[in-house]
């Protein structure tokens, strides 16, 4: 996948877990909790599709990782 | 709630019900809420028609016991608009504990998210499938997006009496009821309120190891842990776990937690975790998660929301370091949950870094004293610091 593709499925997930967002207003340093407001539970369930749709199991450590479109477009990538 | 608009049956006459199956969507201030049915039997006839609004303890429908002929005259059925408000079904005394609850209908380990991502009611969906509307056409206008019944009308074209008695828009609606609770709260309830912080290091360090060998879909939140020592706190302090109704307060026996869930967008619901004390802590987890989605999508159950013995309002990981809460009526207590904080704690003779937390019951003072909110919350305390017991 292109880090391109990557961030469209990342973002496809976030909006799933949080259906108000719209994701052509999300831009890369968009913090996931500070600016999206997601909670810990959307969060985890946030954790929980990446982890079905790309196989990836992000510890709770490293979620950090993943705080903004632009960080987890990078982690995903790396991780994939 | 005070009322209601019958949207969707899910019954008709001769079918058989059981006690907690779902049997109409009625759409209220706090969005769609699913009603369940209180007794078994036999669906006689149905009462209110689709796009009624109701008033709370409206008669809906009349169910016949096993064997029980129909009267000449109907009488009022005991399937009402909100079980909370309405005469204990004729099998029961009285001076029986607050209602009940059915039988809670089997949660799912990993609730799933709406499908495809959508949240829209059943109201909704229903009438969205009756015009063959693509539901992912259509724009909601409800908490965090979520298509309601007047979104799908819209686009139908129609305006059914449903659409017509929205005064204003489900946001509005829902400050409204949520102004409407609170007032009710500082009107009637003389509130006390004791604060404790305690020390979150046994909790957080039993989490990260918890949850270090689970996939996602099976980890643990903190939030989780402080249901679970609400819970048990509650149980052993009775005088924090009830309803006040017109007849004084009814402790419980079992401990309904309800969960102060923030919908996206703005608004607040308190749906209730069914005998919390009886789940594990995978369990409560379970449950929670799928209070959330279910809130988020609005598909929540008339008990959820109106059998709430006790509420936990947490304010997540970041923000304010406390929270002094409304009391949620009829309940009598609620449990203000600030977010965790490193701060400096007397460990011995030492000041050591510690993550803590600042919790603050609010109790309806007619019901308790400063000393019993006190215990509640040593009970708390004591309990999150043995993680691996909750």
């Amino acid at each position: 996948m292109t880090p391109q593709q990557i961030r469209a499925a990342f973002l496809e997930e976030l909006v799933k877990v949080a259906p108000d967002i719209d994701p052509d207003t999300v831009s890369d340093d968009d913090h996931i909790q500070d600016d999206l407001e997601l909670d810990s539970m959307d969060v985890l369930n946030l954790v929980t599709a990446l982890h079905t749709r790309f196989g990836i199991d992000i510890p709770e450590s490293e979620y950090t990782q993943i705080a903004t479109p632009a960080l987890a477009t990078a982690y995903l990538s790396k991780a994939a | 709630m005070e009322a209601g608009t019958l949207v969707e049956w899910l019954i008709e006459p001769g079918d058989t019900v059981k006690r907690g199956d779902v049997i109409a969507v009625v759409e209220t201030q706090k969005g769609a809420i699913e009603i369940e049915i209180f007794q078994t039997g036999t669906v006689h006839h149905l009462e209110a028609e689709l796009g009624q609004k109701l008033p709370v303890g409206a008669p809906l429908a009349m169910i016949l016991d096993e064997g029980e002929k129909a009267p000449a005259a109907p009488k009022p059925a005991p399937v009402v608009v909100e079980p909370k408000a309405a005469p204990a079904p004729p099998s029961e005394e009285a001076a029986a504990p607050p209602p009940v609850p059915p039988a809670a209908p089997p949660r799912p380990a990993t609730p799933a998210l709406p499908s495809g991502g959508l949240a829209a009611s059943p109201a909704a969906r229903h009438r969205a499938a009756e015009h063959g509307i693509d539901l992912t056409t259509v724009k909601g206008s409800g908490p965090g997006g979520v298509i309601q019944l007047g979104d799908v009308e819209r686009i139908v074209g129609t305006t059914s009496e449903v659409a017509a008695a929205k005064p204003s828009s489900p946001m509005a609606e829902m400050r409204k009821a949520i102004a409407a609770a609170m007032s009710r709260a500082n009107r009637d309830i003389p509130h006390l309120y004791v604060s404790q912080t305690i020390d979150l290091k046994p909790a957080t360090e039993w989490l990260e190891k918890a949850n270090r060998d689970r996939e996602p879909a099976n980890r643990l939140l903190i939030g989780a842990l402080f249901v679970r020592a609400g819970a048990f706190a509650a149980a052993k302090v009775p005088v924090v776990n009830g309803q006040y109704h017109d007849d004084g307060f009814q402790p419980s026996k079992t401990v309904n937690a309800g969960m102060a869930v923030a919908l996206r967008g703005g608004g607040l619901v308190a749906p209730a975790i069914m005998d919390t004390e009886t789940l594990t802590l995978d369990e409560t987890m379970a449950a929670m998660r799928d209070l959330v989605t279910r809130a988020r999508a609005g598909r929540l159950r008339g008990s959820e929301m109106s059998m709430g013995t006790i509420t936990i309002s947490a304010l997540g990981e970041t923000g304010a370091e406390a929270m002094t809460g409304v009391i949620f009526p009829p309940q009598v207590a609620l449990v203000g949950i600030g977010a965790p904080k490193r701060r400096p704690w007397v460990v011995g003779d030492a000041v050591v870094p510690r993550q803590t937390v600042t919790v603050t019951l609010s109790l309806d003072h007619r019901v308790g004293d400063g000393r019993q909110a006190a215990r509640f919350l040593t009970e708390f305390e004591n309990l999150m610091q043995t993680p691996e017991a909750l």
